[in-house]
């Protein structure tokens, strides 16, 4: 299963493995690499249905997997897939998460958020990395990748559910000003030895996560990189579907993972996207 | 080396043109064709009320061709009022207003509307593949329809330039042209999407695109666009400035369609593959080329292959006509 670079048609696999994460959440695994990077998403396409963006939840080279929330006329119609049945990948398209090797860095999850987190660590723990992992779910039944997370090396895993049922009650991004705070940037290279400063916040998550988690990071000058999701239709940078105000760039190709000295510029973060018509439409307040 | 044109007298610093159907939705992402070199921009087609786009997979592309059934969405009149008005306040380029409807009543209801936005030019859009779901052709395949609609338009819109977006799907795109220009058009856009195309998925046996068929653009459509602006520029005795479009990539397929008779290129497809910056590559490299060839002002290559036939005693190119 490879996609020339340049011909990057729709094409059908057959679901190798289903995995049922919680009672709306599934992964599925297709044979063969995409080549896809932490970060960055495919087209998922269910013949005579509808074709969807979702994040890249796994390529190791050998086998492709996406995680996905059941909600929506597409997802919910993929949710009934079984194994062997034929799903649509296209791509991958898009931008990814980078990092240096050996860097200290805040993964934050909101929701299947976790799945593209799991992504990066994976990879980045392989480079020398350390993690600080913080997923966020409305409760303990909704977190998403607990285990696989807590397999890999050098990975510290911090947990917030609204509800309080497991880990801290309340925000993600309250666990990650927490963690910010306890080890300034300032304290780089002259701090106690048991304080080791953040190097980079990645995430993933609902919108307005994300806008909590660009305002906390450029407050204590950490730099961030964050998924954005916006409407999209073809991923070749062409309909103009997923450009944000007032920039003008394409979240299919100047994003999905979009830096946050750029995040800040983008006016419509955390206020509002727009259809499938280009009609705005605000976030609702959390 | 000059760029520069002044067409129906609306200067341009460069040729090139974002295409209709291209990233147009928004004024960010205009100004953003803007400040990566685009000579003008053309809005996607604005219908006179809400329209309904198709569903994925629209759009689907390889190296050689593109094929898409986006279906013309549009928001309608109220949005595209909001963006031409974002856009105008300092408008850092011509806009080119394209205008699509079902009838001559619904033509002139956003004309109407769009004139009041005082774009540059209003492009009128006779030939989306759309129209064959809607109403079973196109109106560009006929003259007469054609005309009609222009008539319409035309009343509505005062002195601001109008021109008439043509298919290659008709065998006399030349006479389509004329008719379009006597009923009032100022200028020609050709070519829309050829075909429609098909593309199948071999494991689901199924069409990739959800609409099943799609109209061509990309590489592959610029033969297709050389011939019939070649014909259009002769069948209007090249009084009309032409937007060609249809493939270009490079510097040098713009200079191609110049030379067959193209006054302003569209850029679509192209934008994807080369990036957003293709309009200042385009413009780069069509003066690298002419300041090789000793080619001052771009204006000078518009209809060149007309002059050089003319130079060697052949009159037009049909195929009768060849030596």
């Amino acid at each position: 299963m490879s996609i020339p670079l340049q011909s990057q048609l729709p094409r059908t696999y057959r679901i190798k493995e289903i995995k049922q994460e919680t009672e709306m959440v599934r992964t599925y695994t297709f044979d063969g690499s995409l080549g896809a990077k932490p970060g960055q998403f495919v087209m998922v396409w269910l013949p005579g249905i509808d074709e969807n963006p979702m994040s890249v939840a796994y390529d190791d080279g050998a086998v492709t997997k996406i995680t996905f929330f059941a909600v929506g006329d597409m997802s919910e119609a993929l949710a009934e897939k079984q194994v062997g049945d034929l799903v649509g990948l296209r791509g991958p398209f898009g931008t990814f998460y980078e990092w240096k090797p050996g860097e200290h860095i805040a993964l934050v999850a909101g929701g299947y958020g976790a799945a593209p987190m799991y992504f990066i660590a994976e990879n980045s723990v392989a480079h020398g990395c350390t993690l600080e992992v913080i997923i966020g779910a409305r409760g303990k039944e909704h977190l998403l990748y607990l285990q696989e997370f807590e397999k890999l090396p050098h990975v510290s895993l911090h947990i917030a559910t609204n509800d309080g049922s497991m880990g801290y009650k309340g925000y993600n991004t309250d666990v990650l000003e927490k963690l910010l705070a306890s080890c300034p940037v300032e304290k780089k290279g002259k701090g106690k030895p048991d304080c080791s400063p953040i190097d980079q916040v990645f995430a993933c998550g609902p919108e307005m996560m994300l806008k909590k988690i660009s305002e906390v990071t450029a407050k204590y000058k950490i730099p961030s990189q964050l998924s954005l999701e916006r409407y999209m239709k073809c991923g070749y940078g062409l309909c103009g579907n997923c450009v944000v105000d007032p920039l003008g760039i394409r979240l299919c190709i100047e994003g999905p993972v979009v830096k946050n000295d750029t995040c800040v510029k983008i006016e419509e973060f955390g206020k509002y996207h727009r259809d499938d018509l280009g009609k705005k439409k605000e976030f609702p307040l959390p | 080396m000059n760029l520069q044109q002044t067409i129906l007298g609306v200067p341009f610093s460069n040729p090139t043109v974002l295409a209709s159907g291209i990233m147009g939705i928004t004024a960010s992402s205009w100004r953003y064709c803007a400040e990566n070199g685009a000579g003008a921009i053309t809005t996607k087609s604005l219908w006179p009320v809400e329209h309904q786009g198709n569903r994925n997979p629209t759009i689907i592309a390889t190296e050689h061709w593109t094929l898409n059934a986006v279906g013309v969405p549009d928001a309608g009149p109220e949005k595209a009022k909001e963006e031409i008005g974002d856009f105008m306040k300092d408008q850092p380029i011509p806009l080119i207003a394209n205008i699509i409807g079902l009838s001559p009543k619904e033509f002139a209801s956003i004309a109407a509307v769009v004139a009041t936005l005082k774009p540059d030019f209003i492009e009128v859009n006779l030939s989306t593949p759309t129209f064959l779901k809607l109403r079973g052709k196109l109106f560009a395949e006929d003259g007469n329809e054609a005309g009609t609609i222009l008539k319409a338009v035309r009343k509505e819109i005062g002195p601001i330039p109008c021109f008439a977006k043509l298919t290659p799907n008709v065998p006399n795109i030349g006479e389509i042209a004329k008719a379009c220009v006597d009923a009032g058009a100022d200028g020609i856009t050709a070519i829309n999407t050829a075909g429609p195309g098909m593309a199948i998925d071999l494991r689901s046996r199924m069409p990739i695109l959800a609409a099943h068929k799609g109209g061509l653009s990309g590489p592959a459509l610029k033969p297709i666009a050389v011939r019939c602006i070649a014909e259009i520029f002769e069948a209007t005795g090249g009084k009309v400035p032409i937007i060609g479009t249809g493939g270009i990539y490079t510097g040098e397929d713009a200079l191609e369609l110049m030379l067959a008779g193209a006054s302003l290129v569209g850029i679509g497809t192209a934008v994807g593959t080369r990036g957003i910056d293709v309009f200042r590559k385009i413009c780069e490299e069509i003066q690298l080329w002419c300041t090789n060839e000793g080619v001052w002002e771009i204006s000078d290559m518009i209809g060149g292959m007309h002059k050089a036939l003319l130079a060697r005693g052949i009159k037009g190119t049909s195929m009768k006509h060849a030596p």
